[in-house]
């Protein structure tokens, strides 16, 4: 057993698969069109990634993580903006070396806001610690009071519609519904071209696989541990002497801050940020990525993501009628019938035959071992 | 910002006003009732009730223009009929859908969210592929046009009052049957203890059948009332349902009360502050002045004492 301590056979099966299929077989298969659109699928896979610990792992359902996706894609946005808004590119402007959308709504200085996201540093920084702080005040506020649940759910829901409603009312210091579009440059580097977003398409893989590493390695840890058994018996570890609300705060940044590294990744790939991303609608699609895949397994709503968003792509090209219909039947069938999604039909069906077709001895022990510590989904 | 009125415009505006606020908070209460039956008795979050209101709006729709076409002698008085028949059908396609659906999940809370969001996908879709997917607005009868003018400078739209004297009625209809009647003790008893319920004899899949199929009811009348204030499309039903489940969760889930006295604060602030800014801005103070005060207090306004 190779990594035995990381990765366990299966697992490492997983990340094998997925690699191979991100780093090789995609790029040398499809054309840069369809490689942009997997791209802006994958930073669907971050939210995904974040959902599997904060909700599978730690029960945490969160209605608002496309208030974090868009933080950190806005933040993102609103540098290449400024770089795009450059005093030459703004000529004709009556204020030039501001963005066009506040030369249109007559504002003519840069608000204070927008000042330090002339630095790159500054952005990258700002894309971690917006969306982080961001949820570890909403998570300090809930989960130390004890709201959890479906009340969480609801409120982080709310601020997903509130967070909408800013971005479109203030159209002057946004975007307003259109939100940030023309995003041409980062330092100097056009990121319009084939060749760049090639380049973009292999950094977003890299950064996804550094999060999946970062949320495995959680996983595997004494928190992981905690985390689970939160989730079953919420009242027992409080009563065993951890802070629940800690480790609550804790998985609810980690998913805030994935899900804007998400957000960051799909600025620079399809090169354009707006509130339709923001609000409740995508939040809870990003939710139902990850049930798709299997809330409980890290690669599975990685595969849930990709393959809901190929499918929405493929099917509402050809059946713009139907595909709403399949959707919604496709959540309900996943909550009746799934409820552990793509992964749980994989570990019931198809490993056991994969496991018997390589001879191995101990199949059975081995992922059965982890699924069980991993548990159901609280019923 | 108040320098260019004189006292009694100021006066007047606060009136009128104040009036939208009570439509708005007409609106939020019959959206709030049906939600508070659902969410606060049975814990369910049906992310499919603003379709379901809009299911009543569109029989509403129907009712009218049948109205129209074979019985015009009767228009004025359709809309009485139109509210009753949305009550049946959006509390048929209730109880099938907890049929179907809800029953599987009652341990399962926040699955309920994803499998009601599913549904009020394949509805939205639905109502597009039947009646389009264009905003319709029904036609109201003469009497209810025009508005009554109670002074000089305040008038009040007829539909308006008749609308919050409808939501009066179904409120105290709705707090009669929960409170008093045999049927609502059997709610009650169901929701606070499900198998002590089922041991006394209460038939309680029954119960539950009912009584989600009264909440989605409740939300076909509130749209059937919603198309006399506004219009009407597929996706109109998604904008309130935020809003709706803020409602109930400041109110404090359990309590009726509380429920109404949440719906008017949050719909006079809203209305108010809209008078002054911007609706957009408006409407992110409010909700977010609810959310702060949630996070302040998370049992909401009005909460049940109950041992734990």
């Amino acid at each position: 057993m190779i990594n035995s301590r990381f990765f366990n056979r299966s697992e490492l099966m997983g990340f094998i698969a997925l690699a191979a299929v991100l780093f090789v077989i995609l790029p040398l298969t499809l054309d840069v069109f369809r490689l942009n659109l997997v791209a802006k699928y994958l930073t669907y896979a971050f939210v995904a990634l974040g959902l599997v610990l904060c909700w599978g792992y730690g029960g945490i359902l969160s209605l608002g993580q496309g208030v974090f996706f868009g933080l950190g894609g806005y933040c993102m946005a609103m540098f290449l903006k400024l770089e795009a808004s450059s005093v030459e590119n703004t000529k004709i402007q009556s204020t030039p070396g501001i963005p066009d959308f506040m030369d249109w709504n007559q504002i003519t200085a840069l608000p204070f806001f927008w000042q330090p996201f002339h630095s790159l540093t500054f952005t990258i920084l700002a894309i971690i610690l917006v969306p982080g702080l961001f949820a570890l005040i909403i998570g300090t506020a809930m989960f130390k009071r004890r709201v959890g649940g479906t009340y969480f759910a609801i409120i982080t829901q709310a601020v997903a519609a509130i967070l909408t409603i800013l971005i479109v009312g203030q159209q002057g210091y946004t975007g307003g519904i259109n939100g940030m579009t023309d995003l041409r440059t980062l330092k100097g580097w056009d990121i319009r071209p084939d060749h760049a977003k090639i380049i973009l398409y292999f950094v977003e893989v890299v950064l996804l696989f550094c999060c999946i590493g970062i949320a495995q390695f959680i996983r595997l840890t004494k928190l992981g541990r905690i985390l689970v058994a939160m989730r079953e018996q919420e009242d027992r570890v409080r009563f065993s002497g951890y802070s629940v609300a800690n480790f609550k705060i804790f998985a609810f940044c980690m998913a805030a801050v994935f899900a804007a590294i998400g957000g960051a990744m799909f600025a620079l790939n399809v090169g354009f940020m707006s509130p339709s991303f923001v609000g409740i609608v995508p939040s809870i699609e990003m939710v139902i990525y990850t049930a798709v895949g299997g809330r409980m397994s890290i690669f599975g709503a990685i595969w849930g993501a990709i393959l809901v968003n190929f499918a929405k792509t493929s099917l509402s090209e050809s059946f713009p009628q139907l595909w709403l219909f399949g959707l919604g039947a496709l959540f309900i069938a996943v909550v009746l019938a799934f409820p552990n999604g793509l992964s749980g039909l994989w570990a019931d069906y198809v490993q056991p035959r994969i496991d018997r077709l390589f001879g191995s001895r101990k199949p059975k022990s081995d992922w059965n071992g982890n699924s069980v510590a991993d548990g159901a989904p609280a019923e | 910002m108040f320098g260019d009125y004189s006292l009694g415009d100021l006066g007047s505006i606060f009136v009128m006003q104040g009036f939208a606020g009570l439509i708005l908070f007409s609106v939020y209460v019959l959206m709030a009732l049906g939600l508070a039956i659902i969410f606060g008795q049975m814990g369910v979050i049906n992310m499919a009730h603003g379709e379901f209101m809009i299911l009543g709006a569109y029989v509403t729709w129907m009712t009218s223009n049948f109205f129209q076409a074979y019985l015009p002698s009767l228009f004025s008085g359709y809309f009485f009929l139109a509210m009753i028949l949305a009550f049946v059908a959006s509390g048929a396609l209730g109880m099938l859908v907890e049929w179907a659906l809800i029953r599987h999940l009652y341990k399962r809370p926040l699955d309920t969210l994803l499998a009601t969001w599913g549904l009020s996908l394949m509805l939205q879709q639905a109502y597009r592929s039947v009646f389009g997917a264009r905003e319709v607005g029904v036609e109201l009868p003469q009497w209810m046009l025009g508005s009554l003018q109670v002074t000089d400078s305040i008038e009040v739209p007829i539909n308006g009052v008749f609308v919050m004297c409808l939501t009066v009625l179904i409120t105290v209809a709705v707090a009669y049957v929960l409170y008093m009647s045999r049927w609502g003790r059997q709610v009650r008893a169901v929701v606070q203890n499900r198998i002590m319920a089922g041991a006394v004899g209460i038939n309680t899949e029954k119960v539950d059948r009912y009584t989600f199929g009264l909440g989605c009811g409740i939300a076909g009348v509130a749209g059937s009332a919603f198309t006399m204030i506004g219009s009407t499309g597929p996706t109109s039903g998604q904008l309130y349902i935020v809003d709706t489940f803020l409602v109930v969760v400041f109110g404090g889930a359990a309590s009726l009360l509380g429920t109404i006295a949440s719906a008017f604060s949050i719909s006079q602030t809203q209305s108010t502050l809209e008078f002054f800014m911007s609706g957009s801005m408006a409407k992110v103070l409010t909700l977010l002045a609810v959310v702060g005060i949630l996070m302040l207090r998370p049992q909401g306004l009005f909460a049940l004492k109950v041992r734990k």
